[in-house]
């Protein structure tokens, strides 16, 4: 807007009503063309050159790697051998500064997803090497581990980790509902970072706000009510929102190496699971009567059965939904809007629109690229709502196959490696029994 | 009777066992595999950002937008297109009083443009880039009446180069693009 009163201002001010218009005219078509000479200088004239500093991000780059690695390993060697809740706490406050405040959240694991979406379907981006790193280390990690990273590694995960004050139980059903959202998020993220080349992850990411100290308005608002309800609620960004805890979730149930509640002999007490602010650990379940055994084998036929119906079903309804989300592109809105101004349905310019004026490319190039666009959004929502269908039909399964608990034990999938468990217990060292811990507690 | 069929006592491993480890190893090396073909491939270099001065339109987001306060974009002078006139409009204001080099006189907010004496009738104009604060105010000016050799850029000595970059998000021409970091300037002289 500055650059539209400044220019007529001038103009005004010069020259008469008629000429200034014309001037705008050929100072618009004259956009950028060489309406001087270059000087013919009388004595030798060096031109000074521009200087080109080189990346310093290259720099950072193993930095980062170096201490994700670090911390990981000690986030492992804390939440598995030394059962420490204070040091993971103490790491975490590390990780919330030095990749929170000092690197300012970026380069993180969550966002690395799209780096890595973007450079599978996009030949001419290659993948950054500290961005295929973010993205694979903390996986690795999950394999071996369970979910270390979200612990005290993850900028966005200690966060919430750190606010929390009286958390409350959220009702296994909302919660298995509610768990779901990461994949339609993963879903989404991937497919714009794939198609149009725009990280959403990163742009509505809630808490990069805090680190850099500013934002876009909407993001600060939604940074500040997620940071409230993290207050009350464990971690709403990592168990509702985080794309890359959906993949970690998938992974963190075939580690090798898993928490254990009690150093000794569970007492089932109840008291680890009241600790547990996220509602990973299952009550033992022993008595299942034949009855209920046939009906969890009677659901998981008819879920198995239906999973190729709820795949159809998740690719049909987003293929449906393509064209709102090929509308989020700002080539789309652009094309939309321009489409608009022509017709006179709207009035006025926005600074994108009259952006586009000044650049003089001809609407229908813009038009073209527009269905371009709609045209892979329309295509990849295929593989996006089959990944949904797929991801709801196996939640479902999940919850509804019957096992057996002899004790109270972590869910793997949604244990985030906290450590409140371990001090919530009462069942001390001292008390061990003397046999292999290992063999007691797995039925 | 459960316990016994998960974990037998003569120390193999149970068949959920297994299918576990399988998958962590099948997992384990699709995921390093997959990840080492997405980086080493020779066509592909990894990017910085930068902005297109053919897209640029100087609209100012680039000196709010930034992470970095100041922002990580500065103006640069592409001397070897500037028509080195007397009377520069990426210097001067429009409605000045007379053609002194007074601050009220000049368009650069910071007053990051010198402009020194070359011979007559020609001055040559050079940016301080430690006061530029990359409004894009004398870009404006040069783009609408001189030659464009005054740019904006991102400075890749400050830029962090974010994952998202914030300009790119709020850019209105679309001008903030990924580069080869290889060459991470897009200046109008370089070909």
């Amino acid at each position: 807007m500055r650059q539209a009163t400044g220019r007529a201002g001038l103009l005004r001010r010069s020259l008469p009503g008629g000429a200034a218009a014309a001037l705008v005219l050929v100072a618009a078509a004259a956009f950028a063309a060489e309406n001087f000479p270059p000087p013919e200088f009388s004595r030798p004239y060096q031109f000074p050159a521009p200087t080109t500093p080189s990346p310093r991000a290259m720099a950072f780059a193993y930095v980062d790697m170096a201490v994700l690695l670090v911390a990981l390993c000690l986030a492992a060697y804390l939440a598995l051998r030394t059962r420490s809740r204070q040091g993971l706490v103490g790491l975490a406050l590390f990780s919330l500064f030095y990749f929170g405040f000092y690197r300012q959240g970026c380069i993180c694991s969550v966002g690395a997803i799209q780096n890595v979406a973007l450079a599978a379907a996009n030949g001419q981006y290659a993948l950054p090497l500290v961005a295929g790193v973010f993205f694979i280390l903390p996986l690795l990690f999950a394999l071996f581990f369970g979910r270390v990273f979200c612990a005290s590694v993850c900028p966005l995960g200690v966060v919430q980790e750190i606010v929390m004050l009286r958390p409350v139980k959220v009702r296994p059903w909302l919660d298995s509902a509610l768990g779901l959202v990461p994949y339609v998020y993963l879903g989404v993220g991937v497919l714009f970072a794939a198609i149009g080349s725009r990280f959403v992850i990163c742009e509505a990411d809630p808490f990069i706000v805090f680190y850099r100290r500013g934002g876009p308005m909407w993001v600060v608002l939604f940074g500040v009510g997620m940071l409230v309800l993290s207050t009350f609620v464990g971690r709403p960004y990592c168990r509702y929102l985080c794309p890359y805890g959906a993949l970690l979730r998938l992974v963190a149930p075939l580690s090798q190496w898993r928490l254990r509640i009690t150093p000794g002999e569970c007492i089932n007490c109840h008291l680890c699971a009241d600790a547990c602010p996220y509602g990973a650990i299952k009550a033992p379940n022993l008595e299942s009567t034949a009855a209920q055994k046939a009906e969890s084998r009677r659901r998981l036929r008819w879920l198995l059965v239906g999973l190729p119906f709820m795949v159809g079903f998740g690719a049909w309804a987003l293929h449906a939904a393509a064209p709102t989300l090929a509308g989020v592109h700002p080539t789309v809105q652009l094309a939309v809007r321009v489409w608009q101004e022509e017709r006179g349905l709207v009035q006025g310019k926005t600074d994108e629109s009259e952006a586009f004026d000044r650049l003089g490319i001809p609407a229908a190039e813009l038009h073209r690229q527009a269905l371009d666009i709609h045209g892979q959004f329309s295509r990849w929502s295929w593989v996006l709502g089959a990944w949904l269908g797929l991801a709801f039909g196996i939640r479902m399964i999940s919850l509804s196959v019957l096992r057996h608990r002899r004790e109270y034990q972590i869910d793997m999938a949604a244990c985030v490696a906290c450590g409140r468990c371990y001090s919530a217990c009462p069942v001390g060292r001292e008390q061990a029994p003397s046999e292999d811990l290992s063999e007691s507690g797995i039925g | 009777m459960a316990g016994n069929k998960d974990r037998p006592k003569d120390g193999r491993l149970s068949r959920r066992e297994l299918l576990v480890s399988g998958l962590r190893t099948a997992g384990v090396f699709a995921a390093t595999g997959g990840l080492v073909a997405l980086a080493s491939r020779s066509d592909a270099e990894s990017t910085v950002w930068q902005i297109d001065p053919a897209k640029c339109t100087a609209c100012g987001k680039c000196a709010t937008e930034c992470v970095l306060k100041p922002s990580a974009v500065r103006c640069v002078h592409e001397h070897e297109i500037c028509g080195y006139c007397e009377l520069c409009f990426g210097y001067y204001i429009d409605q000045r009083v007379d053609d002194a080099e007074a601050a009220e006189n000049q368009r650069c907010p910071t007053g990051a443009i010198i402009r020194s004496f070359v011979e007559e009738p020609y001055y040559q104009y050079t940016v301080d880039e430690s006061r530029c604060i990359g409004c894009g105010i004398c870009v404006e000016g040069c783009q609408m009446f001189g030659n464009g050799s005054l740019i904006l850029q991102i400075r890749h000595d400050r830029c962090v180069n974010c994952n998202q970059c914030a300009i790119a998000d709020a850019c209105p021409a679309q001008a903030v693009v990924r580069v080869p970091a290889g060459s991470p300037y897009l200046l109008r002289t370089k070909k």
